[in-house]
């Protein structure tokens, strides 16, 4: 059953960061990347116990840091500055990545250029000759964290689909999202096809008669 | 037993035309910037480095790339916004590049210090980083077939050392020292500051002395 807000234009990125956090189980050990998923971090409410992964070496990450609290020894997967909360833990890298390898991590949210039908992930190249390739930790993720979330637009600038039958750009992994959380509309990825949970300023009508991927 | 150098030009002593050599850090967190500087000015050229990145502004490994004596770099995210030295060097086709996935540098350093001939990883499955790999189907998952990274120096950042060359590191500072460690001929470590024999607790030590061979103090 999809849920139609017709009536509203789309999220804005702080209503789709609060519209992330709010479907993350309380108590999950989670993962936001880099970017624009970071944001769902400032969404969580004080009693959702999430712990926070950071795949340079840290569980228990708090907020950025500023002023006297930045330490340069003490920074985020995007090198940005942030905090520890009490219960906090630092490792080594291969520590860090056999926590998402093995399996350990609920949910991470990752931004995407595209992302397939079946799940297929691309997110970290554009194939561009001129492009210089840095996948960082992304296929790590894609492959390890038990759900992997998609935060991104649904449209490109373009105005073309970003999710698609099958992607056109490098990708990341295989078969590895499971929820794709836009702007437009919530998509969940089953075995049975893409159902559409929520729409926000269009409808499932619509939706049907612009993207080439069918929704159930 | 580990040496504590005088200063980190002997820390860096020897490291020959043609190694290859790990260093630390993950941005500037951990990047053992007065070693890398000391290796620059002892003029090694023909390096191959690993590093998870390839440089920020015009310091540290910026700087050493800079000298053009860095002819191949291994590492996960050379693209950033202060990358530009690497990036000129890459478009004027004088440094070669090898991309791999941030985990799978570390288990193939961690590997290297582990003596693993090799390893399966469903990282990187499927995608364009696996082209030319072996790979395998296990438990119905494609894994690619990865081998490690040895080197023949390892430069590291970390906090505190004792005179046994036990190692504790500085909150995310910590990322790749403790594998490279393990992974090279030579390690060297610069530290804050070296304590006595017992001013670590045993139960608090990251790197064991027995990966650490030469410990230099730098601020």
């Amino acid at each position: 059953m999809t849920v139609e807000h017709a009536d509203r234009g789309p999220l804005d990125r702080d209503e789709l960061a609060r519209l992330v956090a709010g479907d993350i189980p309380r108590k999950s050990f989670v993962n936001l990347g880099i970017g624009q998923p970071t944001a769902v971090a400032d969404h969580f409410g004080p009693d959702s116990d999430v712990v926070l992964h950071t795949e340079n070496g840290m569980l228990g990450m708090g907020p950025m840091a500023h002023g006297d609290d930045v330490d340069p020894d003490l920074v985020n997967a995007g090198k940005i500055p942030v905090t520890e909360l009490p219960g906090a833990a630092y490792f080594d890298h291969a520590l860090s990545f056999a926590m998402m390898r093995g399996g350990h991590l609920d949910v991470c949210v990752l931004g995407a250029f595209q992302v397939a039908a079946d799940g297929t992930l691309a997110n970290w190249h554009t194939g561009a000759p001129d492009a210089i390739p840095a996948v960082g930790g992304a296929m790590d993720l894609a492959v390890g964290a038990k759900d992997v979330f998609v935060m991104m637009s649904l449209f490109d600038r373009n105005g073309t689909p970003k999710l698609v039958p099958e992607c056109a750009y490098p990708v990341t992994g295989l078969r590895c999202v499971s929820r794709v959380y836009t702007d437009r509309a919530v998509f969940h990825l089953t075995g049975d096809g893409v159902r559409v949970t929520e729409t926000f300023g269009t409808t499932l009508a619509e939706l049907r008669a612009r993207l080439d991927v069918p929704l159930l | 037993m580990v040496e504590i150098a005088p200063d980190t030009d002997a820390a860096v002593r020897g490291i020959a035309d043609g190694s290859t050599v790990l260093i630390g850090g993950f941005g500037a967190a951990g990047q053992p910037y007065a070693l890398i500087d000391a290796l620059r000015r002892g003029g090694a050229g023909d390096l191959t480095v690993v590093n998870n990145n390839a440089g920020n502004g015009t310091t540290g490994l910026a700087a050493l790339l800079a000298t053009g004596r860095v002819r191949r770099i291994i590492c996960s995210f050379p693209r950033q916004v202060d990358s530009f030295v690497f990036e000129e060097l890459y478009r004027a086709g004088r440094i070669e590049l090898e991309v791999a996935p941030q985990g799978n540098l570390a288990e193939r350093i961690r590997a290297a210090g582990a003596g693993i001939g090799a390893f399966y990883t469903p990282t990187g499955a499927g995608t364009m980083l696996a082209e030319g790999k072996e790979t395998r189907v296990i438990g119905g998952r494609e894994h690619v077939l990865e081998y490690p990274i040895h080197a023949d120096v390892a430069l590291i950042r970390a906090h505190t050392a004792d005179h046994a060359g036990n190692l504790v590191y500085r909150k995310t500072g910590r990322n790749f020292g403790p594998i490279m460690a393990t992974a090279a001929r030579l390690t060297v470590a610069e530290v804050t500051r070296v304590v006595p024999v017992g001013g670590i607790d045993p139960e608090a030590v990251v790197t064991p002395g027995i990966f650490v061979d030469r410990v230099v103090v730098t601020p």
